[in-house]
C-alpha cells in the first residue's frame, strides 16, 4: 500500500466523509415482499451473500468534465465485492467515462477534470486523487476493451508483461503466474503448447482472453470490461461471459454492454445511466422484471422515452 | 404500465406483434364468455342444442391457446422482452390457460344443461344456479374488461366477488344435502346441480387467477396466494 499513497491524500486527515448510510447511493434495499412471480431465477443463498458483500468502490458526488463538458454528474453508486455490475445505457451516457475513471483512463486527455472521488475499499483510497500513481492504480483495477488488443508479442510474453513491470524477476515464479493468469482466463488449454507464438495468430475470442489473463497476471482486485464482447461471436462470447461467471469468485467485475441480455445474464447489479446521470441502480433481476423508472423500462424494452 | 405503452417501441413490428397477441387474448376470452353464458343459459331455458353450441366454440378456443402460445415463443425466442413486455409474455402464457379451462368448465356445464332440460325440472327453476351463474359470468366479463384496460381496481374488485361465489357454493351445497336427505328420488338431480356449482365455482377461481396475473403485469407485484386485505394494502403501496 505504501507505493501506492504517495503522500497522504488531504482529504483522508480533513475528517473522512459521511458513513456509507448517510450517502445516497441509489441502493434500494432488498424488498420484504412482493419479489415478481417469475423474475429470472435469483439463487437465493448467491442473493443473501451478494447484499452481504461488502464495498469494494463507491463513487461519491462524482463529476468529470470533457474541457466545459460535463460528462458525469453527481454519480454516487456502490460497487460490491466479487460481484458484476453492469452499466447499461444509450450510448453518450457516460457508462464508458465512468468506467474509464476506475483506471484513470481519462489522465492523458487533455482538458479532462474530476471532480468528487471514486473511493478504493478496504483502504478508502480516493482513486482519481492527483497524488495517487495511475500506473499502480492499474495494476490494482485491470481493463479489458472493446477490441482485443494483444501487444505484439508472444503469448508469454503479454501475460508476463505486468509481472515484470512490478519487478518480479525470478522466471520460475513468473512462469507460474503466467500459467496460473491463462487458466483463470480459460486460455491455457488451447494455448499451453504455442506460447512462444505471436499473440496476434490467435482468434479474436482467444486474443480476447490472452487480454483478461494479462490483466489477471498482476492479480487485481478489480476488472473492468468495456464491451468486451461486441467484437466477438455468440460462441467467443459465451466462453467471455463464462469466463466472467468464474472471475467473480476472485475479483469484482464492472461492465460496460450494450447487449442487455448480456448485462441480464452475467451480472448481479445492474447500473442504468443516461446523460451523464446515473438513473437506477437494484439488482439486475429486479431491473429487468419490474425496474422503478420509466427511464429505464424504456430504454430496456426499446421503447421512445 | 397501460394499453397504450404496447406501441411505444422502435420496432414497429415489435408493437404490431404485441397489439396483436393482446387482442387475439381478448378475442379468446369473448369466445369463452360466449361459451359460459350459452351454458348457464342452458340450464334455465331447456336447450337441446346448446351442447352443440358451446362445443364448437370450444374448437376455436384451442385453436388461439395454440396459437397464441406459438406466438409468445416467438417472441420470447426473437425479441427478448424484458420488463413489462416481459410481464406482459408471462402474464398471456398464464392467462391463456386459465381462459381454456374456463371454456372447458364451461363445456361441462353444458353437457349437464343438455342432461337437466331432459327431465322434470323444479319449481324453482334453478333458481340458485342462475344466481350463481350471472354472479360467475359477471366476473369473467369484468376481468376481460380489466384485461382490456389494464385496470387494477376493476381486477380488485373481481377478487372479491371471489368470496361471494364460494359463499354462494357452501349454501347450495347444504341446501341439496337437505334435498337428497328428504327425497333419495332427488338425488340424481341434486347432484347434477352439484355438479354445475362446482364447475362454475372453479371458474371463478379462474377469473381470480387472471386479475391476479395482470395485477402482476401491471404493477410487477406478485399477488398469488395473498389475502385481499393484504393486496389492497400492497396496490396502494406506490412500489414495493
Amino acid at each position: 500500500m505504501e507505493q501506492l499513497v504517495r503522500s497522504k491524500p488531504p482529504e483522508a486527515e480533513s475528517g473522512g466523509f459521511p458513513p456509507v448510510s448517510d450517502i445516497d447511493t441509489g441502493v434500494i434495499p432488498m424488498r420484504a415482499s412482493g419479489r415478481g412471480m417469475m423474475q429470472v431465477a435469483v439463487d437465493e443463498t448467491r442473493r443473501t451473500a451478494a447484499l452481504k458483500a461488502p464495498v469494494k468502490a463507491r463513487a461519491e458526488a462524482l463529476d468529470f468534465y470533457y474541457g466545459e463538458l460535463k460528462a458525469l454528474k453527481n454519480l454516487n453508486i456502490e460497487i460490491r465485492e466479487k460481484q458484476v455490475t453492469a452499466l447499461i445505457g444509450p450510448s453518450g451516457c457516460g457508462k464508458t467515462t465512468f468506467l474509464r475513471c476506475f483506471n484513470r483512463m481519462h489522465d492523458l486527455t487533455p482538458g479532462t477534470r474530476y471532480e468528487g472521488r471514486i473511493m478504493l475499499l478496504p483502504e478508502e483510497i480516493n482513486l482519481v486523487a492527483r497524488n495517487i500513481d495511475p500506473i499502480e492504480v492499474r495494476m490494482r483495477i485491470g481493463m479489458v476493451f472493446q477490441k482485443p488488443n494483444p501487444f505484439p508479442k508472444s503469448i508469454f510474453e503479454n501475460v508476463a508483461y505486468g509481472l515484470r513491470i512490478r519487478g518480479v524477476r525470478s522466471q520460475i515464479r513468473i512462469q507460474e503466474e503466467v500459467e496460473k493468469a491463462l487458466r483463470g482466463a480459460a486460455l491455457w488449454d488451447e494455448v499451453k503448447d504455442r506460447l512462444a507464438s505471436s499473440a496476434l495468430s490467435l482468434s479474436g475470442g482467444q486474443q480476447q482472453r490472452l487480454c483478461i489473463a494479462r490483466a489477471l497476471a498482476t492479480s487485481p482486485e478489480m476488472l473492468l470490461f468495456d464491451e468486451p464482447t461486441s467484437a466477438l461471436d455468440p460462441i467467443a462470447t459465451a466462453r467471455i461471459e463464462e469466463l466472467i461467471a468464474a472471475l467473480r469468485e476472485q475479483v469484482t467485475v464492472l461492465i460496460v454492454t450494450h447487449n442487455m441480455q448480456q448485462a441480464a445474464r452475467v451480472s448481479d447489479y445492474t447500473a442504468f445511466m443516461y446523460l451523464g446521470e446515473l438513473i437506477e441502480f437494484d439488482e439486475t433481476s429486479r431491473i429487468f422484471t419490474n425496474p422503478g423508472q420509466k427511464a429505464t423500462e424504456d430504454y430496456i424494452t426499446g421503447r421512445y422515452g | 404500465m397501460s394499453t397504450e405503452g404496447l406501441s411505444h417501441h422502435i420496432s414497429s413490428r415489435y408493437n404490431e406483434d404485441l397489439e396483436r397477441l393482446r387482442s387475439r387474448v381478448l378475442e379468446m376470452g369473448g369466445l369463452v364468455e360466449r361459451q359460459l353464458t350459452q351454458a348457464i343459459g342452458g340450464i334455465t331455458e331447456p336447450d337441446a342444442r346448446v351442447m352443440a353450441r358451446v362445443a364448437q366454440e370450444e374448437l376455436r378456443v384451442n385453436q388461439l391457446e395454440r396459437s397464441i402460445d406459438e406466438d409468445c415463443s416467438r417472441i420470447l425466442a426473437t425479441r427478448g422482452p424484458t420488463a413489462s413486455d416481459l410481464r406482459l409474455i408471462i402474464t398471456i402464457l398464464k392467462t391463456i390457460t386459465d381462459l381454456e379451462r374456463i371454456g372447458d368448465e364451461g363445456e361441462k356445464v353444458a353437457g349437464i344443461a343438455t342432461r337437466l332440460a331432459l327431465r322434470e325440472r323444479p319449481h324453482n327453476r334453478y333458481r340458485e344456479l342462475r344466481n350463481l351463474g350471472e354472479v360467475v359470468i359477471d366476473m369473467v366479463h369484468d376481468t376481460l374488461d380489466a384485461f382490456a384496460r389494464f385496470d387494477t381496481a376493476l381486477a380488485l374488485a373481481v377478487l372479491r366477488r371471489d368470496r361471494t361465489v364460494d359463499e354462494e357454493y357452501e349454501a347450495i351445497h347444504r341446501q341439496n344435502i337437505t334435498f337428497m336427505m328428504e327425497d333419495p328420488r332427488s338425488i340424481r338431480r341434486a347432484l347434477d346441480v352439484m355438479w354445475v356449482v362446482r364447475s362454475l365455482e372453479r371458474i371463478g377461481d379462474h377469473a381470480k387467477n387472471i386479475c391476479e396475473y395482470l395485477i402482476y403485469l401491471v404493477l410487477g407485484k406478485d399477488v398469488r396466494h395473498t389475502r385481499i386485505e393484504e393486496i389492497e394494502k400492497e396496490l396502494q403501496a406506490p412500489r414495493s
